[in-house]
Formats: C-alpha cells, sequence, structure tokens
C-alpha cells in the first residue's frame, strides 16, 4: 500500500457536449505528497477533481484514488477522501457547528466524536466565537474556512481542494495554507487547484501545469522553471554614462546577449549559476569605475512558466469550466 | 500512508445490513438537519400551522354558510376531515420545493463526496416532513375543537384518522420528491403547488359532498385518492359522510381505499424518486 499512488488517473476523458473538458489526463500523486493542479479557467481541472471525487463518471479512462476504483468502488473512495469545491457547500440555515457535526456523521463517526473533532475543527480555524450563530451570517472568508473544516472533519486520507484560496482575504487565506501544510506534515494527500502561481509555488511539493483537458508540464516548482531558462543579472547604474562599461563586463560573463536601456538605466543579461559568479562580476564593474544603484538576480518565475507553456496568461475560455456542473 | 484516526478501518464490501443499517442512520441524521433548519427559521411552517387555520375559517364561516350537506349534519363537522386531505397532499410540494433546493446548491455535492447511502437524502427528506405533518395534525384537531368540531366515534378510532393520515402524506411526500428530481428551480416546484395540488384537492370531497358535480368530475372526484381519505377520515372521527352514499367502490370502501391508494402509492413513486436522484447526481 505504502509504494501505490494515492491518486492514479489514466487517460480520462470527458465531454460536456461539445466541450472536451478532459481529453485524456493522466496523473500520478504519490501518498503524503500535495500536488497542485495549476491551469486557466476551462482548462479542466474541476472536472478532474470531479471526476476523482466521484461526483462525475469520466467518458473514457479509469482512475482510482487510495486504491479504489472511482467508478466501480466509489463507495470506498467517498470513505477516504475530503473535498472543498468551488463553491461553499454548507447548510446556510444552520450554525456552523451543527454543519461540522452533521457532516462529521454522515461521514460515519458517532454523535460524540463529531462533536469532538467539530469543536476542534472551529477552533483550529478561528470559527469558535461564531460557531453557533447561522452560516447565513458568516463573511465570505469564514464561509470558506468552514467549508474546508468540513472536508477535514473525517480526517481523510486523500484531500482534494478546487481552488481553496479563491476570494479569500489574506488573512484567511494564511489560515488555509497553514491548515494544507499541517495537513500534508501528517502523512495526508492533497490535490490542490488554483489558478495562483505563488499559490502553487507556496504549497506544492510538484506541480502539474493543465490546459485544454490534459497535463502539459509535470515538475517541481524548480524543475518547471529551469525548463523555460535559468537566472538573469540585473543591475541599474548610476548615471547613463556607465551603461557601455556596465554591459561590457555583463557580456564576458552571459550565456546569450546582454541587453541595455538608457532611460531606465537598467543592463541586464542571462548567466549561468549567476550567484557564483556574482562576485566577480562586482569587481569588474568596480574596476571599470561603473557605480551601481541596485542589482540582482531574477529568478524564472511560474507566470514566465505558465506563459511559456500555455501560451495564454489568463482564460482565454474564459469561464467555461465553472459553469459546468 | 495516513494513520486515519478516525476513519473506519478495512474497507471492505459491506454486508447488506450493514448497509441498511448506515442508510437508516444517513436518513435519520438528514432528516435532523431539516429539523434543525426549521427550528432555526419557523416561517417554514406556515403550510402547516397559519394556512390551515385560514382555509378553516374560510370555509366554516364563508363557504360553509352557504353549504348544506346531503342527508344533514355540520358543515364544520364535515370539514376538518376534508382539512385532513388537504394538509397531507400539501405536503408534496413542501417536499418538492425543499428537495429541489438542496440539489440546487453546492451542500449537494458535499454530500455526494460523503459515504451516504444513495435513498438518504431523499428518505430524510421525507422523514422531517412527515413530522412536519405530525404537527400539521395538531394544529387541525387544535382549530376544529375550536370551530365545534368533536371526535364522535372514540378516540381510538380517530387514532387510527391519523395514522392513515400520516401513511398518506408520507405517499405524497415520494410524489413530491419526484417532482423535486424533474423540476429545476425552487420556484417552478412552488407553482406545482398551485397548478396540480389545489385543483386536485378541490375536485374531491374535501371541501363539498361530490353529488351535486357534474358526472365526468364527480366519477372523478369520487376515484381522487384525497376523496378516499378525507371519506375515510369522517368515517373514523365520526360524524357526516355523505360520500357513503356515492356507489363508486372507494367511497364504499374509504378506508380500505386509502390504505391502497398510499401503499401503491408509495411503491411507486418511492424507487422512481430514488431512481431519478440516481440518474440526477450521476453524469
Amino acid at each position: 500500500m505504502t509504494s501505490a499512488p494515492a491518486i492514479e488517473a489514466r487517460g480520462l476523458r470527458k465531454a460536456f457536449g461539445k466541450t472536451q473538458a478532459l481529453d485524456g489526463l493522466d496523473l500520478q500523486v504519490a501518498a503524503g505528497e500535495i500536488l497542485g493542479l495549476l491551469g486557466p479557467n476551462g482548462a479542466g481541472k474541476t472536472t478532474t477533481v470531479r471526476v476523482l471525487t466521484t461526483l462525475l463518471r469520466p467518458d473514457r479512462g479509469s482512475a482510482t484514488v487510495a486504491g479504489h476504483d472511482v467508478v466501480a468502488d466509489a463507495g470506498k473512495v467517498r470513505r477516504v477522501i475530503g473535498l472543498t469545491g468551488q463553491y461553499a457547500a454548507l447548510d446556510e440555515s444552520l450554525t456552523g457547528r451543527a454543519n461540522l457535526v452533521m457532516v462529521g456523521q454522515l461521514g460515519r463517526l458517532s454523535l460524540r466524536q463529531a462533536r469532538t473533532r467539530a469543536a476542534e475543527l472551529l477552533e483550529q480555524f478561528e470559527l469558535t466565537d461564531a460557531a453557533d450563530r447561522g452560516v447565513k451570517t458568516y463573511s465570505g472568508g469564514m464561509r470558506r474556512r468552514l467549508d474546508l473544516a468540513a472536508s477535514l472533519v473525517t480526517r481523510p486520507q486523500v484531500l482534494f481542494l478546487d481552488e481553496p484560496t479563491t476570494g479569500l482575504d489574506p488573512g484567511s487565506r494564511i489560515v488555509t495554507w497553514d491548515a494544507v501544510r499541517s495537513l500534508a506534515a501528517d502523512g495526508t494527500t492533497v490535490l490542490l487547484t488554483t489558478q495562483h502561481l505563488d499559490e502553487a509555488d507556496q504549497l506544492a511539493d510538484r506541480i502539474a501545469v493543465v490546459d485544454h483537458g490534459t497535463v502539459i508540464a509535470d515538475g517541481t516548482s524548480a524543475q518547471l522553471k529551469a525548463k523555460i531558462g535559468g537566472e538573469r543579472v540585473v543591475l541599474t547604474v548610476a548615471g547613463p554614462s556607465a551603461l557601455p562599461a556596465a554591459l561590457q563586463v555583463l557580456t564576458r560573463h552571459a550565456d546569450g546577449p546582454a541587453t541595455g536601456d538608457e532611460a531606465t538605466r537598467i543592463a541586464q543579461a542571462p548567466v549561468t549559476s549567476a550567484a557564483r559568479r556574482l562576485p566577480e562580476i562586482v569587481r569588474e564593474l568596480d574596476a571599470a569605475g561603473v557605480v551601481l544603484d541596485d542589482l540582482f538576480i531574477r529568478h524564472p518565475s511560474l507566470d514566465d512558466v505558465f506563459l511559456t507553456l500555455t501560451g495564454h496568461v489568463t482564460a482565454a475560455a474564459a469561464d467555461t469550466e465553472s459553469e459546468q456542473p | 500512508m495516513t494513520p486515519a484516526v478516525l476513519a473506519p478501518s478495512g474497507l471492505t464490501s459491506e454486508p447488506a445490513l450493514g448497509r441498511a443499517w448506515w442508510a437508516v442512520k444517513d436518513t435519520l441524521v438528514l432528516a435532523k438537519r431539516s429539523i434543525a433548519r426549521i427550528a432555526r427559521e419557523p416561517e417554514q411552517l406556515m403550510d402547516v400551522t397559519i394556512q390551515p387555520v385560514i382555509f378553516i375559517l374560510l370555509f366554516a364561516y364563508v363557504f360553509g354558510s352557504a353549504i348544506r350537506l346531503p342527508g344533514g349534519g355540520s358543515y364544520h363537522q364535515y370539514l376538518i376531515s376534508g382539512m385532513f386531505g388537504m394538509s397531507m397532499a400539501g405536503t408534496a410540494s413542501g417536499t418538492a420545493v425543499g428537495l429541489c433546493a438542496d440539489m440546487s446548491t453546492g451542500l449537494i455535492d458535499r454530500f455526494r463526496a460523503l459515504p451516504i447511502s444513495r435513498a438518504a437524502m431523499l428518505a430524510g427528506r421525507a422523514l422531517s416532513d412527515l413530522a412536519t405533518q405530525a404537527l400539521g395534525v395538531l394544529v387541525l384537531v387544535g382549530t376544529g375543537l375550536a370551530i365545534g368540531w368533536r371526535i364522535e366515534a372514540g378516540v381510538g378510532r380517530a387514532l387510527v384518522a391519523v395514522v392513515l393520515s400520516l401513511l398518506f402524506a408520507l405517499a405524497m411526500t415520494w410524489i413530491g420528491a419526484c417532482a423535486g428530481m424533474v423540476l429545476r428551480s425552487p420556484e417552478a416546484a412552488q407553482a406545482l403547488g398551485f397548478v396540480f395540488f389545489l385543483p386536485l384537492t378541490f375536485c374531491s370531497n374535501a371541501f363539498v359532498p361530490t353529488q351535486g358535480m357534474p358526472p365526468v368530475l364527480r366519477a372523478f372526484a369520487d376515484w381522487n385518492p384525497l376523496s378516499a381519505l378525507a371519506a375515510a377520515c369522517r368515517n373514523l372521527f365520526g360524524g357526516p359522510n355523505p360520500a357513503s352514499a356515492v356507489q363508486a367502490w372507494p367511497m364504499q370502501h374509504p378506508e380500505v381505499a386509502a390504505l391502497a391508494w398510499s401503499i401503491g402509492l408509495i411503491a411507486i413513486f418511492a424507487p422512481l424518486a430514488i431512481a431519478l436522484y440516481q440518474r440526477k447526481v450521476l453524469r
């Protein structure tokens, strides 16, 4: 059991009318891993989560969660997963506490266990003060936190989070991130979808980039960044007259063309192992009499990765995915 | 793998008895949920509290003043049994609205990702609507006593009338559950009450004897399940029951007819509702 992947999907396909939401999606997540599913709106992230959580049957392909087939053994899958969808799945008319206790009982805890667990989670998600108020009165951030808490009541082995921090204030976002990290530290497998590259970067052990219903790149954040090129040394000279001298120095260390801009007084160039070469670059600049206002090494961001891989920053097919059931 | 402290261990397939046990537990938890909702929003009870009182007062003192029963007897005594028919039939639209609302929120996804018995969602609702209807019975009895209605045939027979009524209400909740699975919005489910159940109620002997109706309507009314329940209640509570003079079989044996209608409707609509639910949630 330990070596088996916690989540495995093979060739998942799903169409809604003419829209091919999933087009042969493959995925493997090891037990205890946090996988970030990154992609624009309409890429197939939500559909993937719905198939893996037994809410949707794939047209083709198969998937297992904790070793159980999501179609044939859906009941067993439901006993080991937790799900927080894009929209708060709560009973607005009940109190926060009543929601958690109900989910616990439906998740096969005894009433006593469910009550204890609800109290723990309300504490953890800073909802104790509002616990006995109707969810109707909660703010958006409180709802999302309660929704996440609800998916944790049964201590699932595998947790699915569909854009868990969309629409959250920074404080709630940090509470959510901390919760995800501590779950993973306890051995929970987490699959989270996000459009926020910093979120994937912050949380995920590994990132799968999804576009048009397939995984187009897969690896750690560092691996993905390496894929699209290395670091750049970027410097700002004190006066525009020093720019040619600075470019001369950079060119000696660069892997590609060094470029300069007189208006911003910025010179930059791609440099392999930039940190190791930086002292030498600084000594040479000093010897050439170049005075600097600023100097840094720029690492490629996931934004760069995303743009390079998908050819678009945000959704071209805006919001088609979120409209699907 | 995760030390799943509270999760059930050994995920072997459950024996049928175990599944049935969990189905009952899930149903009770979900019924408790619906009742807790009502406790927080008592205005949901208007259907079984204020509305029947208004109808009783309207019919007893406005329409009733012009109605003479064939064979004589108190219209107030006649009316309350008819109100049992109307109230119990009305259960259906409440169920339809409630389920339709549940299906249109994100909450249904939460339930579906939990290991819940597939019938529990519907059965839980049916159970809570039945509990609501039990409160409705108390309102009917209380209002009835206030306007001069009396239990004339003994408490034992009156209790049989109540049990028969609640069984009929249960049958109606399953019809409502089917509607809730088919209709797209709670508003449409609400409208169903007016376009279907209101005419069904009035084309029966609930408020007026069928003797004066045109032949086709009269045949429909005499075979209307609601008429069977109202006539059964009139026999069991005691008092005037002009339907006993009607030759149609259900009017000659209203208790048996009401029981048969209830069981028959449950046998058809409960499995149908569960099948519709399955079809709706598995796409």
